[in-house]
């Protein structure tokens, strides 16, 4: 161990003793680098190069065939790929916009209103945090059947739009708004929604983009409606659609398809994140469970 | 006039209430997604529901037979789950962690770019297990891993990595890892950069010599509560990823049971063989294991009240 000399947190220049830390990171950052690049690589080989043996990680001769294919090939079935990305599309705006609107309403309430219960749901909320949905599949499923939400298109979106995670990082980060601050638009007059949209809000988006992108990821990545309520072809989504196109039975032809989809799915994630990052630092600082 | 001071009578009536209005979206959607699916699986536990109708009520049967009779469950799942989740939980979430520090310890353009390269498995993990890892581990030659393996002289013939008992769960764990560093791992690294100076500052008057000393002295109980947050989210993430053994080897159940965790288990029995009560029992217990995740989390991070 190197001798010590203080503070090292969030240094200002880079110094020598760094350097061990980019070397351990090094294979990690390989490792989470490794997959993005091979669906890159593969979307865009050519056939000749999807079957060659040994099977080569980089593409020689990029082209855009997989993608095309991937737009046309469905287009003489009954439903065009063009139509389960239309899908995604929707469901995805939806549960955001829905589920942002939602968590915020909820978390205000359970930040800066005083009333009876007010503890209890916080409570619920916070143990909740750990609930996975598929933990608890078949009463769900029940559920859902009983609510008639089996086969329909909003089966995509309303069960999403519960997220105990997104609503605990909206309220911690509601926590830290003076209440001065909303004392002062009550005396001017201001009723609650008023309050909420022109006062809060404003100062608080950073959590809601994290929120956001939370949802969107929950959305546009989900197979579980289509998996598991829907059998109208019409009403599935894109994530599904991929990951049909990637199932073993394709074989090595269909990689490059399903590479060309998986490609589609992936990007915005990353590229939302990316523009985000900095906006879900600052929530994440306001994360901890006291 | 007395009509205006009317509305804004009952407007203030609304706005005392808004609490209310403002909540009850979320409130029905937790009854209905959460809240009852919790309460339908031990109320179904009891019983022998086959999703058409109920016969009998066979009180704690279904969770004698999970013990005594339904030995694939005693001998390979209940295993497998338990190792899975103890090396994937504690393992992601101490991965998770000693890199976020060792990215505080970078600057921040470096730190920036790194974060959001460590934190893109987790982004894309759903989506590509199947195209992605089915690829590195195919069984034939064309598997990456075999191709890298002949070419070195390791092996002699292609193994079939994800139809094999020896290697399809240490698979399962490496996919897990590589994908665990989420918003757990986020949370941390923003705690420890959110750590006051001055406490460094202090620590370093009071004696503090070395880096394993600040990190155990200062780093962590001044980032407690990020800490309980991203353990919470480590129990999250190992029970979220139970279904790689499926996906990867393409069967449920996967081939001799190697790869089935409780939640495959309950599918396997739930909608494949429709034994709706049993399958709600196996539920239960797993919420319970779940639940004694969550509650040693919260015994080594929690804030003593």
């Amino acid at each position: 161990m190197a001798k010590y000399k203080g503070i090292t947190v969030n240094p200002a220049k880079f110094h020598r003793s760094q350097i061990k830390f980019y070397i351990i990171l090094l294979p990690m950052i390989v490792l989470a680098l490794l997959p993005l690049i091979y669906i890159i690589s593969t979307a865009f080989k050519p056939i000749e190069e999807l079957f060659i043996y040994p099977p080569a990680f980089f593409v020689k001769n990029p082209t855009m065939a997989n993608f095309r294919k991937l737009f046309g090939a469905a287009e003489n079935t009954a439903f065009p790929m063009s139509l389960y990305l239309f899908n995604s599309i929707i469901v995805t705006v939806a549960v955001v916009f829905l589920g942002c609107l939602i968590s915020l309403m909820a978390a205000y309430a359970l930040s800066k209103r005083k009333f009876k219960g007010r503890k209890t749901i916080f409570k619920a909320n916070q143990l909740a945090l750990m609930f996975v949905g598929s933990m608890l599949g078949i009463p769900r499923y029940l559920v859902i059947n009983a609510l008639g939400l089996t086969d329909t298109f909003w089966v995509n979106v309303i069960p999403l739009l519960i997220m105990p995670t997104g609503v605990f990082l909206i309220k911690q980060f509601i926590d830290d708004v003076p209440d001065s601050l909303i004392e002062a638009a009550r005396i001017d007059g201001a009723g609650e929604f008023r309050i909420l949209t022109r006062v809060v809000f404003p100062v608080i988006k950073p959590a809601m983009a994290t929120v956001a992108i939370l949802f969107f990821q929950s959305a546009w990545n989900s197979v579980e409606a289509s998996n598991m309520y829907i059998n109208t072809e019409g009403y599935k989504t894109f994530a599904y659609y991929m990951n049909v196109l990637s199932s073993a039975g394709n074989g090595v032809a269909g990689r490059g398809m399903a590479a060309a989809a998986s490609l589609i799915v992936v990007v915005p994630n990353i590229v939302l994140f990316v523009i985000m990052q900095s906006r879900v630092m600052d929530t994440m600082a306001r994360s901890g469970i006291k | 006039m007395r009509l205006r001071t009317q509305a804004k009578r009952i407007g203030d009536i609304f706005d005392a209430r808004s609490h209310w209005v403002m909540l009850i979206a979320y409130l029905l959607l937790f009854f209905a997604f959460i809240l009852l699916p919790i309460i339908l699986a031990v109320g179904l536990s009891f019983t022998n529901f086959n999703s058409v109708s109920i016969d009998s009520f066979e009180g704690l049967q279904n969770y004698i037979r999970a013990f005594t009779q339904d030995t694939v469950f005693m001998q390979k799942i209940l295993p497998n789950t338990i190792l899975y989740a103890l090396i994937v939980g504690p393992g992601g979430y101490l991965l998770s962690f000693v890199v976020a520090w060792m990215l505080s310890q970078l600057t921040k353009t470096a730190r920036t770019i790194l974060a959001v390269v460590l934190y893109i498995p987790s982004l894309i993990a759903g989506v590509t297990i199947s195209t992605i890892w089915v690829a590195v581990f195919n069984g034939d030659r064309t598997g990456y891993l075999n191709d890298l393996l002949l070419q070195m002289g390791l092996i002699n013939e292609p193994v079939s990595w994800l139809q094999s008992s020896d290697y399809l769960m240490p698979i399962m764990i490496f996919v897990a890892l590589w994908s665990s560093m989420g918003i757990g791992f986020l949370s941390m690294l923003s705690g420890i950069l959110n750590v006051d100076r001055e406490q460094y500052e202090a620590g370093l008057i009071d004696g503090i010599s070395n880096r394993v000393q600040e990190v155990i002295y200062i780093t962590i109980p001044n980032t407690k509560s990020q800490m309980l947050f991203g353990a919470v989210m480590a129990v999250v993430n190992t029970f979220n990823t139970t279904g790689l053994g499926v996906a990867l080897s393409g069967s449920n159940p996967t081939p001799q049971y190697a790869g089935s965790l409780i939640v495959n288990h309950i599918d396997d029995i739930g909608f494949i063989r429709y034994e709706m009560g049993y399958a709600a029992a196996l539920s239960v217990l797993l919420l319970i294991i779940v639940w004694l995740f969550n509650k040693l989390a919260y015994k080594l991070f929690g804030s003593s009240e």
